[in-house]
């Protein structure tokens, strides 16, 4: 392993790189299905051609577009457009907490630009590699790896929908391919009795609070499953980590 | 609303993506955060894919489903029964996809 900022070699020729873009792999079938879906949805509210493209490749927030369609086809106020995506990006600002002891100490506009890519998975993904959360030279890589893979599985079904929009049928429930891939990630998330009774208390609390507006209830759900997974580290004290006390 | 304003709407969206990813990147010193905070944390992500994935397999426009007869519950049994058993993503999409369509376009559900 090469020194920090000695190496030349471009990122892309890192093993880590391939390591993020292979275990991104395994759920592009779902990211794609997804990105497909959020086109079609795109193109069918009415958004112009131009501007449905503008917004797919900009914007890079499938429940977020999602949530501002049709408030932009009703004619909403951009405020009220603006605040409903706020809303339901919220979790980003808890999982970029999550990303500041990993990347901290890197320039500012590369802070900035890893965080506008980094979509949920590409979270989930890296923070299950990457478990102890202090930086390592190959995390860059592989991020970027992730990160990739992410975006081509997301944005050419998603510019294929809406360039294709009404030769796709949505009620095949094609999208479920997506949340099935959440699944078998959620599945591979489940280390012990402590994450599994965390993800049953936030499977009930998504549920009990779906009626809440702008998908707070996905907030609601982390939030309980965090008050419940510190109670139970709580309670059985196995294992003193001393890296969390450093630094 | 015009071009004009859903292009700046937009253009608002793409920026309030930056933002909320990047929100706690930002900042040059540390904020003070919790030690059990930063603990409890590890459980986010579980928490924020269940989330999404609970309402999908068992709700109909906010409802509970109250019937077996659902494509989507057979498709979540057969892709949970291949991911225990091969431990592998795609297939799980793979397998649970291929009943939901089979269910749905061949028997009607």
């Amino acid at each position: 392993m090469s020194l920090l900022g000695t190496t030349p070699a471009p990122l892309w020729r890192h093993p880590a790189f391939a390591r993020g873009a292979r275990e991104m792999s395994g759920v592009a079938l779902g990211i794609a299905a997804w990105g497909l879906l959020t086109g079609v949805a795109m193109a069918k509210s009415g958004l112009p051609l131009p501007l449905a493209l503008l917004m797919s490749l900009i914007v890079f927030a499938g429940s977020a577009q999602l949530a501002a369609l049709p408030l932009m086809a009703g004619g909403a106020p951009i405020w009220v457009v603006w605040a409903t995506a706020l809303c339901v990006n919220l979790r980003f600002v808890i999982f970029s907490a999550g990303w500041r002891p990993y990347f901290a100490h890197l320039p500012f506009w590369q802070r900035l630009r890893m965080g506008y890519f980094t979509a949920d998975l590409n979270y989930v993904i890296f923070m299950r590699r990457f478990t102890e959360p202090r930086p390592e030279p190959e995390q860059v890589p592989y991020f970027w790896g992730g990160v990739v893979t992410n975006w081509c599985a997301w944005q050419l079904p998603s510019l294929a929908g809406i360039l294709l929009a009404d030769r796709i049928p949505t009620s095949w429930g094609l999208g479920f391919a997506g949340t099935l891939a959440l699944l078998g990630l959620m599945y591979s998330l489940v280390a012990d009795r402590a994450t599994l009774v965390a993800a049953a208390v936030a499977s009930c609390a998504a549920v009990a609070a779906y009626a809440l507006p702008l998908k707070l209830n996905i907030v609601v759900a982390i939030a309980a499953a965090v008050a419940v997974g510190l109670l139970i580290d709580h309670q059985t004290p196995r294992r003193v980590q001393p890296e969390d006390d450093l630094t | 609303m015009t071009a004009g304003e859903t292009a700046v709407t937009i253009i608002g969206l793409a920026l309030l993506t930056v933002l909320t990813r990047a929100f706690f990147l930002l900042p040059e010193r540390d904020l003070p955060m919790p030690a059990w905070l930063q603990q409890g944390l590890r459980y986010a992500p579980l928490a924020a894919l269940v989330a999404v994935v609970a309402p999908e397999v068992v709700m109909t426009q906010g409802q509970l489903i109250g019937t077996w007869h659902d494509a989507r519950l057979p498709a979540v049994a057969v892709a949970s029964a291949y991911y225990f058993w091969r431990r592998g993503i795609l297939g799980t999409i793979v397998s649970g996809t291929a009943v939901l369509l089979t269910l749905k376009l061949g028997w009607g559900w």
